[in-house]
């Protein structure tokens, strides 16, 4: 039967805490992203290098990345490097998973953008006397951007989620991992995880909303 | 001057140039018409180094053009090319699209590579359209921004190729127009163009390739009235 009562005092009382926590949660996810772009851009340098070995390294990367679930992609750095001898602590354990997941999605994303534009962009900046890498600076790379800029934006919205595994290799100082951890002192199950869903909803459409003003101030064309 | 010395270039076992000899002299136009696939854009991209050559030599004010000693940015700049395809650069407004090279690659400060980009698109005709994306703009506007895009680095010399091709027919006379002003005003150009009765009003020699060879050069007159390549007088009878 539902004999459950709703307490919701306790809750509210861990609202700061709860707040701190998303701020973790919101840190992870931000480094997580900027590493994740650092090394998708390695990724799809590798990938269009034509050399064997380098695009068949990324290739792999994408693939795993894009093909398995993402919490297993966070136990592989904590027990999996483990099992080598690499001990990561919870927080490095779970960014290097979620940077590794992000570098494959976003790898893929920018592979993608890169080949909307057509390489008479790139001949008309040449012909104007633009060495390589400037037609791609000034030419190729804006029109990239935009094109990657959402699907970037949902990898981050992504990832603001994904911190929440970090629970399962004792993560405990971002949003999740607190929620976690005053459910198990307090067994206010529903309450506080009804809480800390709301805070990640909200972080989650913020940054949503934020992308959409800054795409709006970016991309007048 | 450009001179083209023999000039050969195959795309794997398609000899696609047999053994090219021009010279376009200094305030001359040239236009060079021929069937597709004859070589001719071939040809406009092996003169702004944009594609290599196998053998023989293209000079531009004596500056070898294929030389590995040979900076081609530099030499880029002293040759503009457009393409029947437009290629506006979407992000960049007009003005901004015009701008680009001169401040980028010639280093100007923007307010002197602004006044540049003015000029020149009021000359093409554009002088409203500064600050609008190119999305904004027809077939013709965009293809007259990007004759003002190349006449921003002041060439000495353009080429161009069939930029009225991939024009809605009404947007043919007003890029046509542009191209006449600059023969006017005594620009150096070659222009591979499919417009005939262009070719005859602005040209002082026009070409005529064929599957790789240049089968005929003459002045508009003879080149018109008195064909003499077989296979030029069955080109003209067909286009006309
Ligand atoms: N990048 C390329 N790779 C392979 N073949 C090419 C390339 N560019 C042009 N060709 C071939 O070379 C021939 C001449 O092309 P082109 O110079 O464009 O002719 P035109 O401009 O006279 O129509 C055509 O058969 C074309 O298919
Ligand atoms: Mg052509």
């Amino acid at each position: 039967m539902f004999n459950y009562t709703f307490r919701w005092n306790q809750a509210f009382n861990a609202l700061p805490r709860l707040l701190e926590g998303a701020l973790v949660t919101l840190e992870i996810a931000l480094l997580s992203m900027l590493i994740g772009i650092v090394i998708a851009i390695l990724l799809t340098g590798c990938r269009l290098s034509g050399n064997r070995v380098l695009s068949a390294i990324a290739r792999t990367w994408v693939e795993v990345a894009r093909n398995t679930p993402a919490l297993f992609q966070i136990y592989m750095a904590h027990f999996g490097l483990g099992a080598f001898g690499i001990h990561l602590s919870p927080y490095t354990s779970l960014l290097a998973g979620i940077a590794f997941n992000n570098a494959g999605y976003l790898a893929e994303n920018f592979r993608g953008a890169l080949k909307a534009i057509p390489d008479t962009q790139t001949r008309a900046g040449r012909s104007l006397g633009m060495p390589p890498i400037q037609a791609f600076r000034l030419i190729v790379m804006p029109q990239m951007l935009r094109i990657a800029f959402l699907p970037a934006t949902n990898q981050m919205v992504w990832a603001i989620l994904m911190t929440s595994l970090g629970v399962t290799v004792g993560m405990n100082t971002d949003l999740a991992g607190i929620t976690q951890e005053l459910n198990a002192r307090s067994f206010r199950t529903f309450e506080f995880f009804a809480m800390a869903a709301v805070i990640y909803y909200l972080i989650a459409k913020a940054v949503t909303l934020a992308a959409r003003a800054l795409a709006w101030r970016m991309f007048r064309y | 001057m450009i001179e083209i010395q023999n000039v050969r270039k195959s795309f794997g076992q398609l000899e696609v140039l047999k053994g090219i000899d021009l010279t376009v002299n200094k305030g001359e136009v040239l236009t060079v018409i021929g069937g597709s696939g004859s070589g001719k854009s071939t040809l406009l991209t092996c003169i702004n180094g944009l594609e290599p050559i196998d053998s023989g030599r293209i000079l531009i004010d004596g500056t070898e053009v294929h030389a590995k000693s040979t900076d081609l940015n530099k030499l880029r700049r002293k040759v503009g090319i457009v393409f029947q395809q437009w290629n506006a650069f979407p992000h960049l407004t007009v003005v901004e699209n015009v701008m680009l090279a001169p401040r980028k690659v010639l280093g100007l400060p923007k307010a002197e590579a602004r006044a540049i980009a003015v000029k020149q698109l009021s000359h093409v005709g554009l002088g409203e359209k500064l600050d609008v994306y190119p999305s904004r703009l027809s077939g013709g506007q965009q293809q007259r921004m990007a004759i003002a895009r190349a006449l921003a680095m002041s060439p000495d010399y353009m080429l161009f190729d069939e930029v009225t091709s991939a024009l809605d027919p009404q947007l043919v006379g007003e890029v046509l127009d542009t191209l006449r002003m600059l023969a006017r005003e005594g620009m150096t150009m070659i222009c591979v163009t499919h417009e005939m009765k262009f070719a005859r009003e602005v040209s002082d020699r026009v070409a005529f390739f064929h599957q790789g060879v240049m089968m005929e050069i003459a002045p508009p007159a003879e080149f018109f009235g008195n064909p003499r390549a077989p296979e030029l007088q069955k080109f003209l009878s067909a286009t006309h």
